[in-house]
């Protein structure tokens, strides 16, 4: 520990408040951080590259390595970008240099943010700061463990299908996948379009709006972007006229572990104690399609965003006899099983003859999906379930069975889909592991799930250093 | 009894649009500059670059389409082409697909047996490909020992003009072209220059028994780099599919590349290996809605377009001038020179000939000047009127001084002269007096190369015949 600085339950409001009071100089701070990174990054491999220079004025952060970093290796975990040196900032990264961040360097991840345990890197897995035996969950298990760690104050991740809920969730952290429009994607190295965001992986619930806040807004290099109602940092625990609905699909997932029922069924208690009222509701046509769906729909756009990985302007190139050969070696040569997988997918269901029935037909499920969390929300303020039906599996539990990976991702999809913001927080532990709460909302709804996250954490006291770690 | 052929031709054409900037980044749109000097993240699809569309080549689309009497779509949207190439960075072209901006449109094209209506089918708005240099070749890819890309050129805005297949002769399909290129450079959108390729087009022919509305097997020629061109390989081609036919075969659909040294078009690529472009909705940019207003506030730049001139000027002179003065942008010259007194018919030939000779600008040339130097044309000597021609685009150009130059037509400067000639010319004299009329041309060109072409011709004509009368 550097300077007293005590990383592991330092949040980034308080590393905030310490620089700004001028009590521990924005150097320090970083070196602090650095020193914890070099004490147990050898175990936990969080990170991909690090960063030898604080480059800032104000408190470190973590970068998922889909987030492009001018002047930073930015390599999404493939080998088709391992020596990848952008020219330019993500707008997110832009941000936070901007607001006066320190990068501390890039978090690993599956590679371009396709898997659920961070084992599809092509540097190789992180672990699971609580059991070093597990996966952090994915793809950003990187920036999860990293905070987890004490490694950094706080991250970002990217979440398509549940890369930032999920491995928050397994890491005990607070994450926020944000309403699609509200975080320019510009930089962001694409996996699905209409699907990726960027999201804050934090420590706690304020820290994780300081972000959001910091990193949100329309963006004139992302027309997808949107204007962003303001957002409101949480105080106090009042739930009174919160409407909490329990999507029945989802709190009754087949697999889901006693523990995690147990967690999420007594933070629900909770957040009837505060005043919220709790209803059972239905979703069933999300949960039944949404993973389906979802699987038409990021490997297409995958199998095209992909496509620019041709050897030919930057990242890895494999000779050939002619350009196509130069291609296909590099491509071959560049990417790994699990991306090549969902090329194919996709590649599929693009096809002529096969669009409608797969692209098309999934796209038309997916308004439906919308609808149907719509009508909910004429009733309810906010959806809750767990965000995993089980905690961290042990590495190489799945890697050998995509479907069963694929299935992981079955409780978060469902409002990605949608186009919803989701925020996991901890609720508690089942055998010595973190329990992730998910909190869905309408569009724009982020200050609701934060006042709800916020006030349910206060309730439950949860201990975000991992056992082994205090 | 042998058949009458009728062709039937549908017209590909793509305008570059002359915007300040790309279509979908900030990089300078304009020819030239050295090899990838005008290029940036997105339009050299660095991970994470994304499209923001220009609004202005929106704009002109609609423009244009409003031109062509097109439906403008209230909603429109991108599509992603996707296929590998070195010249096209994305491994997708960014094009419109099943919901283009204009559709539905005609452009009425006057011949000399009456007017032609041409559908349009759609026109819709595209991002161009880089451009590829095969090197140590003849330039085609075929046999290329290495390819360079320049991407100055990848991300040009792009309209792309599809006609229906109703065009059923060579004259037509060129007066078609020369008529569309008017109409675009005259709405400002496009230099529209062939041999820049800001204007290009392929050409779709078959070839069905007349009388018959089937729609036989098309072959499509492409690498036409001039409307004579066009005609000439359409022409061509129509021959060769009649003959193919006459002898019992059948045609195969082919892309044919025009050589206009060759007696044949080279087959390029069979369509067997046809591309499966995999379209799908472009995810990184939101649909198009174009605002009433915006589209009535462009119907009010557009002025009288060429058709309505070459329809109106038919009225005063041939068809075959008007159609010339207007495809050539020479016919707002020409009305301010009739305007200012000349003779129209003397001005359309003198716009039509000496001066498109000159390649001089019409837009260049101040109209009141240029009206003098017509009105004098039979008074000023020849090598003195050509001679202010080629100076009448120059910055401040007056037709005085050459108008000064009057040709000599005084008898008593002229007669020693005609005197001499005679003398020097005995045996034409005689054959004259013999009744050789024919021979006065010979003693006016002697007299006007004694003078150094300053004698008025007519005079001298008439004061040779006087003396060999005598």
């Amino acid at each position: 520990m550097s300077a007293g600085i005590d990383t592991l339950r330092l949040t980034a409001e308080e590393a905030l408040a310490l620089v700004e009071s001028g009590q521990v100089s924005s150097v320090e701070l970083w070196q602090a951080y650095r020193d914890a990174i070099n004490e147990h990054d050898g175990e936990l491999h969080a990170f991909l590259t690090l960063v030898d220079e604080p480059d800032g004025s104000g408190i470190p952060i973590a970068l998922k390595d889909v987030i492009s970093t001018r002047g930073v290796r930015t390599t999404a975990a493939s080998k088709i970008l391992e020596n990848y040196v952008p020219v330019f900032d993500a707008t997110v990264a832009a941000k936070c240099r901007a607001a006066g961040m320190t990068l501390l360097g890039k978090t690993n991840t599956d590679e371009f943010a396709m898997g659920s345990s961070t084992e599809n890197s092509a540097y190789g897995p992180t672990h699971n700061p609580w059991d070093l035996s597990r996966v952090p969950g994915g793809s950003g298990g990187g920036s999860a463990a990293a905070v987890s760690a004490g490694l950094a104050p706080w991250a970002l991740g990217s979440d398509t299908g549940g890369s930032v809920k999920l491995p928050s969730a397994f890491c005990g952290n607070v994450g926020l996948r944000p309403t699609y429009g509200t975080v320019s994607r510009f930089g962001v190295v694409a996996f699905a379009s209409s699907l990726d965001q960027v999201g804050p992986v934090t420590k706690n619930v304020r820290d994780n709006a300081l972000l959001y806040r910091i990193i949100s807004g329309r963006d004139e290099n992302d027309s997808t972007t949107v204007d962003v109602p303001p957002i409101a940092l949480p105080e106090g625990t009042d739930l009174k006229g919160l409407r909490i609905g329990l999507p029945r699909q989802l709190n009754e997932v087949e697999g889901i572990e006693p523990g995690v029922k147990a967690a999420c069924e007594a933070a629900l208690a909770k957040a009837e104690e505060l005043g919220a009222t709790i209803e059972e509701c239905e979703l069933p046509l999300s949960v039944e399609y949404g993973l389906a769906c979802y699987y038409l729909v990021a490997p297409a756009e995958a199998s095209s965003n992909l496509a620019r990985y041709d050897g030919v302007r930057y990242g890895l190139r494999s000779e050939g006899v002619d350009f196509r050969e130069m291609v296909m070696h590099t491509r071959h040569d560049g990417f790994g099983d699990e991306v090549k997988r969902r090329i194919m997918l996709g590649t599929y269901a693009l096809s002529s003859g096969y669009y409608d029935a797969f692209y098309g037909t999934a796209q038309k499920v997916r308004t439906v999906i919308k609808r149907e969390h719509d009508a909910l929300f004429e009733r309810f303020d906010v959806l809750v379930s767990p965000t995993c039906a089980t905690t961290a599996f042990p590495l190489g539990a799945k890697a050998q069975d995509p479907l069963a990976m694929y299935l992981t991702d079955v409780l978060t999809i469902p409002a990605n889909m949608a186009g919803l913001p989701g925020l996991s927080i901890p609720c508690g532990l089942s055998d010595g592991l973190p329990v992730g709460l998910q909190l869905v909302g309408p569009q724009f709804s982020e200050s609701t799930l934060y006042r709800l996250g916020h006030a349910l954490e206060q309730a439950i006291g949860f201990d975000v250093v991992p056992e082994r770690l205090r | 009894m042998s058949t009458t052929w009728e062709p039937v031709i549908g017209l590909e054409i793509h305008v570059q649009l002359k915007t300040a900037t790309k279509m979908f980044c900030r990089c300078r749109n304009g020819y030239g500059g050295e090899p990838n000097t005008q290029t940036c993240p997105v339009c050299l699809a660095f991970p994470g670059a994304l499209p923001v569309p220009n609004r202005r080549a929106i704009e002109e689309t609609i423009k244009l389409g409003l031109a062509l009497e097109c439906t403008i779509a209230d909603r429109a949207i991108f599509h992603r082409k996707n296929y590998f190439y070195p010249d096209l960075p994305k491994a997708y072209q960014i094009s419109q697909y099943d919901e283009p901006l204009c559709a539905n449109g005609r452009l009425v094209v006057p011949t000399a047996d009456g007017e032609v209506e041409i559908g349009i089918v759609r026109a819709h708005l595209e991002e161009d490909a880089a451009k590829n240099v095969h090197v140590a070749t003849s330039g085609r890819i075929q046999g290329a020992t290495a390819t360079l890309v320049d991407f100055n050129r990848g991300g040009s805005p792009l309209v792309e003009i599809v006609t229906a297949p109703n065009i059923h002769s060579a004259d037509v399909a060129k007066r078609f072209l020369q008529l569309l290129r008017q109409t675009v450079v005259e709405l400002g959108l496009s230099d529209a220059e062939l041999d820049k390729g800001s204007m290009r087009f392929d050409v779709n022919v078959s070839v069905r028994p007349a009388g018959s509305d089937e729609l036989r097997t098309r072959t499509e020629l492409k690498n036409m780099n001039s409307f004579n061109f066009a005609a000439k390989g359409i022409e061509r081609e129509i021959a060769r599919q009649i003959k193919i036919y006459e002898n019992g075969g059948t045609v195969d659909q082919e892309t044919l590349h025009f050589d206009p040294t060759a007696e044949e078009s080279a087959p390029m690529r069979s369509k067997e290996e046809a591309q499966d472009y995999r379209y799908f909705p472009e995810p990184d940019l939101v649909p198009l809605h174009p605002a009433p207003e915006m589209i009535e506030g462009l119907r009010g730049q557009i002025g009288e377009l060429p058709t309505a001139r070459i329809r109106r000027i038919a009225n005063t002179l041939s068809f075959y001038d008007a159609d010339v003065l207007v495809t050539g942008g020479l016919d707002r010259l020409w009305a301010a020179v009739v305007d200012g007194g000349a003779d129209p018919k003397e001005a359309a030939n003198v716009l039509a000939n000496a001066f498109v000779a000159t390649g001089i600008n019409p837009s260049a040339v101040n109209p009141e000047e240029f009206t003098k130097l017509v009105a004098s044309r039979s008074e000023i000597p020849r090598a003195v009127f050509d001679d202010a021609l080629s100076h009448v685009g120059d910055p401040g150009f007056s037709a005085e001084p050459y108008v000064a130059q009057k040709a000599v037509s005084d008898a008593s400067a002229l007669e020693p002269v005609i005197a001499a000639v005679i003398e020097a010319n005995p045996g034409q004299v005689e054959q004259y007096r013999g009744g050789k009329q024919g021979l006065l041309g010979f003693f006016v060109g002697q007299v006007m190369k004694e003078t150094g072409g300053s004698a008025d011709p007519r005079v001298v004509s008439e004061l040779v015949r006087e003396q060999l009368g005598a």
